[in-house]
């Protein structure tokens, strides 16, 4: 058994998590309706995910597509003959009275996926993937307490929307593992183009299966009761609610010493107002879903040629994409994880301009800074940023030539977002221009001139006095190049007779 | 002639050169309905205005020169486990009285651009569960050649009609016999397609991978014409064979010299009704004068038959009835449901819709299916019988590698009477014994009048054939109704 | 084979079928009959036996994934026994 990251902890944490994330197909997985967020009530729907008398499903093949190629990524293996079950249960917002999920033969299982922290707060976890399989959704159940009706809605837009069931073993050792991990996997599954993992639109959604396990004075293991819990509705609540549910299983323990076995699995949901998880009415049959094979579908039959062709079409991974820019740029891992959880259209942008610039620090340092911030400022992402690289590439090529200084470089960049003009129209309109040779000559023998006190400590050896000169030499000019000031100013004193 | 005396053949042929009209069709088939139906009870609606409608557009398609659907001006009755838009789809139970779905069944919708009328929806058992039609909440459909007597079913008001010429011909469906057996009760013959052959989108389920749609009629030529329009691929089946429709009308010529027809001894052994034996037993030798050869083979496992069909197709149609649930249609209970006895309200309304809702044959199958798929019970049951099914089928396999047909009875009993067999349910599934094998294996069959009993009442014959084997299925029957009469026949009241 | 009573009334529950007592003990007798005739299937032998779920074994059947128009939603819900113009209404589902 792993060790508890938290080695200060008296039990080890272990924490399994099932995932589901909806599919960014055009249709549903088995009928032609659009597969879409936010439509009035019941007016996505069509016989088949209404489950009519009569209807009948049909696999969608771009859903199958992107199933297999998140499976992939994922290092599942991919089965070579596949089928689909129904599960059969009663519930309102299941139509057809069974969910055609898979079984006993789903297409991917043995994969795994890593939760790396860039800040190092734990050592990289691998998580082993059991199994991902293909499902459809169901429909929205809505109970309006306030409306004083005693009847629930029911909103059959989301049935049939196709579904990745994601399912980790326990292999997680604490909730920011847990969070990490997340954030991992939807950053995988967005670049992949597979689901958008919006948790607010509930394209992604999360349980965790939590219990620990307690070694006791006697050298065996305690391990307590399994807890679901759901209801969990961001990646920060699942990091809270298992931070919340770990400490409370401890109590319970050392209240009760109830152990794993002694009771069936209990479900708790999240209140995330309240910070707590609430035990949930037990179910009166522990569901006998009945599961048997599908027959109106098919079962799909892919050669090894099929599944290496997916395999080896599928577009550079986020891992692979850290690596080759921290290998390639010579920037760090923690650069290399900030510009690839930005996106795969940042990091097309950031290596278009470390190119131009040919400095890989340099242009991550900018993109971090300066373009990151307008961004998360102004709630856009990068395709909608006014600046194209080769702009951002002239400003710095102009910092790196001595034009300017990299404050100023800033401020002329900023004026190029806020303006939408060239560096060259924002240079002359701010009227900065390359200070001349001359001019500068003439301002530092002035400035030289004016400060006898800073002179006299510079000859006196404290160089760093030449620093108060550049303060005084952005007021008579703030086209002025630091750097150049200091440097002239020294050698001009530095020609000065001896005192 | 009568239009209702006319074949579907000789009926299109004559809308088509302006001999009839198909108003003048219609109205006879409706006149018909409504001189005969009020004892036979075929028919569960009929669409009176809605089929002389499109009768006119028939006609004034073809006064307009406008070239006319390969069935137009045909009298249709169809099965009422059919999706048709326009009128309602209760298959027979009071759980979809009323229901009147938005879409027609792809087999309707083929039909209409054929040009066909579709004069109503006909009786059948409940949830096409039965084999006598006496499971109908609507009442049981009477046998044209004996009112005191079933029609067998499911599939009996698509049987009984054409026995009784009020439609030339109907739709029924088949997932153990129940175009079949019906139609060897009632004189008419009925065939079951290979699986897969006919669209199933729109035929409301009650075993998926066993129903298939098929055509009935008073012979396999027009049974052959019907087959034409139905089948073929549905891309929006996945059950759908992608394989194209051969012109059966157009392959009946061939005599059938040099072809192999298979009889299993124990299909003659104890319990079959010896004038259905006889009458049999000539049936082959009709086969043989049209030129056919005669050889005993054996289906090994086709005793297990009905085991396997109760355990698969209740099973499945467990699960296709749990969409009955009075949520999004169909019956939902007026009953208060604030009792203790159940989890909650909704549990409550669940249980109440459906019990009253399904009749008692339907509660027994999705309990029987429940109970097979249930935790701890699906190996011995459902897997196995998936196994035995297995089994079945390469019989079937191993039998069409010696001869090219199997012939032989439909039922071992013919027409029995109302009433006779509801009080034990499991003496009627063994009514299925000759036709569940052929939806077990996936293969087709078509059943056709071969006699008469001394009381009057049809006897069947039965031809089955490989997967996709309808040219020869049709043919071979098509062969043996050129030498007999039975099929021109009419009960005593046409 | 027999079922008791109290399997029966389990599999009703699971099958969400309300039975009378007299109901409940007619099925019991029932269903004891036919599950006892179809356990005439242990006959045989069937370990080496693969199952067979479709009797024609084709597989691979894809749908492009093009939109098509959805039912209006009058035509969704006018078949609900009970509904708001919107949605389908029930008894309130517990555990919201």
């Amino acid at each position: 058994m792993s060790e508890s990251t938290d080695n200060t902890a008296p039990y080890t944490t272990v924490i399994g998590l099932e995932v589901h994330v909806q599919l960014l197909t055009k249709t549903k997985l088995f009928c032609s309706c659009e597969n879409r967020f936010g439509a009035p009530p019941n007016t996505l729907t069509c016989p088949v995910c209404l489950g009519l008398p009569g209807s009948l499903p049909v696999m969608n093949r771009e859903a199958f597509r992107l199933a297999v190629r998140a499976a992939s990524a994922l290092d599942c293996t991919i089965a070579e003959f596949t089928k689909w079950d129904r599960k059969n249960y009663f519930y309102p917002d299941l139509p057809k009275g069974y969910q055609i999920s898979q079984f006993d033969l789903p297409f991917s299982e043995h994969g795994q996926l890593e939760a790396i922290d860039p800040k190092g707060g734990f050592a990289p976890r691998t998580v082993r993937i059991l199994r991902v399989h293909l499902e459809e959704d169901a429909g929205k159940s809505m109970h309006d307490e306030a409306a004083g009706t005693a009847d629930s809605r029911i909103d059959l837009n989301r049935t049939g929307t196709p579904l990745l069931e994601i399912v980790s073993q326990p292999d997680l050792r604490s909730a920011a593992e847990a969070r990490c991990w997340l954030g991992e996997l939807r950053l995988l599954l967005v670049y992949l183009g597979v689901s958008d993992c919006n948790m607010q639109e509930g394209s992604l959604r999360v349980d965790a299966n939590v219990n620990l396990h307690i070694p006791r004075a006697d050298g065996s293991l305690a391990k307590t009761p399994i807890v679901e819990i759901k209801n969990m509705n961001s990646f920060r609540s699942v990091e809270r609610a298992l931070t919340y549910e770990v400490a409370r299983q401890y109590e319970e323990w050392q209240a009760t010493g109830k152990e794993l076995g002694s009771a069936p699995k209990q479900t708790r949901g999240w209140d995330d107002a309240a910070g707590i998880t609430r035990g949930q009415r037990h179910k009166e049959e522990s569901s006998d879903y009945r599961y048997f094979p599908e027959p109106d579908l098919v079962p799909v039959r892919l050669t090894a040629d099929e599944i290496a062709t997916i395999r080896e079409g599928m577009p550079e991974t986020p891992r692979a994409l850290r690596q080759r820019l921290a290998d390639t740029w010579n920037i760090s891992a923690y650069d290399a994880d900030v510009l690839v959880g930005q996106g795969r259209e940042l990091v097309a942008y950031f290596e278009a301009l470390a190119k131009l610039v040919d400095d890989g620090k340099v242009a991550s340092n900018w993109m971090q800074q300066d373009v990151l911030r307008t961004l998360n400022d102004r709630g856009i992402t990068i395709d909608a940023f006014p600046v194209p690289a080769e702009g951002l590439a002239d400003v710095i090529g102009r910092v790196k030539k001595g034009d300017f200084d990299t404050s100023r470089g800033r401020d002329i960049f900023a004026e190029m977002i806020n303006s939408g003009r060239s560096a060259d129209e924002v240079v002359a309109e701010m009227g900065i221009a390359a200070v001349g040779e001359d001019e500068l000559m003439t301002l530092c023998r002035e400035l030289v001139a004016e400060n006898p006190k800073i002179v006299a400590d510079v000859q006196s050896g404290k160089q760093q006095a030449a620093g108060g000169l550049i303060g005084q030499a952005k007021k008579k000019n703030p086209n002025v190049n630091p750097g150049k000031v200091r440097e002239l100013c020294l050698k001009i004193i530095g020609e000065l007779p001896a005192p | 002639m009568q239009p209702t005396e006319l074949s579907a053949i000789d009926l299109v042929a004559a809308v088509a050169n302006g001999d009839l009209t198909a108003v003048e069709c219609t109205q006879a088939a409706l006149d018909r309905i409504d001189a005969t139906d009020g004892q036979t009870n075929a028919f569960l609606h009929v669409d009176r205005e809605g089929a002389l409608t499109a009768a006119a557009a028939v006609d004034a398609k073809r006064a307009a020169g406008t070239p006319l659907g390969p069935l137009a001006g045909l009298p249709v009755g169809v099965k009422d486990a059919l999706c048709t838009r326009d009128m309602p789809t209760t298959c027979a139970s009071k759980m979809l009285e009323g229901y009147r779905p938005p879409y027609d069944a792809d087999t309707v919708a083929r039909l209409r651009a054929a040009d066909a009328v579709i004069i109503g929806k006909t009786n059948m058992d409940e949830f096409a569960m039965g084999a006598s039609n006496e499971n109908s909440a609507f009442g049981p459909v009477r046998n044209p050649w004996d009112a005191t007597r079933a029609t067998g079913g499911s599939s009996g008001g698509s049987a009984a009609c054409v026995a009784a010429s009020m439609s030339t011909v109907s739709i029924g469906s088949d997932t153990g016999g129940s175009i079949r057996q019906p139609a060897g009760l009632c004189g008419v013959t009925g065939l079951k397609p290979t699986y897969g052959r006919v669209s199933r989108r729109g035929l409301v389920a009650f075993a998926s991978s066993l129903d298939q749609i098929g055509p009935m009629g008073h012979s396999a030529a027009d049974c052959g014409l019907v087959l034409e329009t139905i089948a073929g691929h549905d891309p929006l089946d996945s059950t759908s064979l992608n394989e194209p429709v051969p012109r059966y009308t157009e392959m009946l010529e061939e005599p059938l010299a040099g072809i192999k027809i298979g009889r299993v001894p124990a299909h003659f052994g104890e319990g079959i009704d010896p004038e259905v034996a006889a009458a049999v037993e000539e049936g082959f030798r009709v086969l043989e004068a049209a030129g056919a050869t005669i050889h005993d083979i054996d289906l090994p496992h086709a005793k297990y038959g009905v085991a396997t069909y109760y355990l698969l197709a209740p099973s499945e149609a467990s699960s296709n009835l749990a969409r009955y649930d009075g949520v999004h249609y169909g019956h939902r209970t007026t009953e208060p449901c604030r009792s203790d006895a159940f989890d909650s309200p909704l549990v409550e309304m669940y249980c109440r819709s459906r019990a009253e809702g399904f009749g008692p044959e339907v509660k027994r199958r999705v309990m029987l299916g429940t109970y097979a798929l249930s935790a701890g019970y699906y190996d011995a049951y459902y897997k196995r019988a998936l196994q035995v099914r297995r089994l079945i089928r390469q019989d079937y396999l191993d039998a069409f590698s010696k001869v090219d047909l199997i012939g032989g009875p439909v039922s071992a009993t013919p027409a029995f009477p109302l009433g006779e067999k509801t009080d034990d349910p499991l003496a009627m599934y063994l009514l299925d014994l000759y036709t569940v094998t052929t939806n077990l294996a996936g293969v087709s069959g078509i059943s056709f009048p071969c006699g008469f009993t001394g009381s009057g009442l049809p006897i069947g014959y039965q031809l089955q054939a490989p997967a996709l084997g309808e040219p020869l299925l049709l043919r071979a029957a098509d062969r043996f109704q050129r030498l007999t009469e039975w099929h021109r026949r009419r009960p005593p009241s046409a | 084979m027999s079922l008791s009573r109290d399997d029966v009334a389990k599999v009703a529950a699971l099958a969400r079928l309300a039975l009378s007592e007299d109901e409940l003990e007619q099925m019991t007798r029932e269903l004891s009959k036919i599950v006892g005739f179809v356990s005439l299937l242990e006959e045989l032998d069937t370990s080496d036996v693969e199952p067979l779920a479709h009797p024609l074994g084709t597989t691979n059947v894809f749908r492009e994934d093009e939109p098509a128009p959805s039912l209006p939603v009058e035509l969704a819900i006018a078949t609900a026994p009970k509904q708001d113009g919107e949605c389908f209404l029930v008894p309130a589902v517990l555990g919201d």
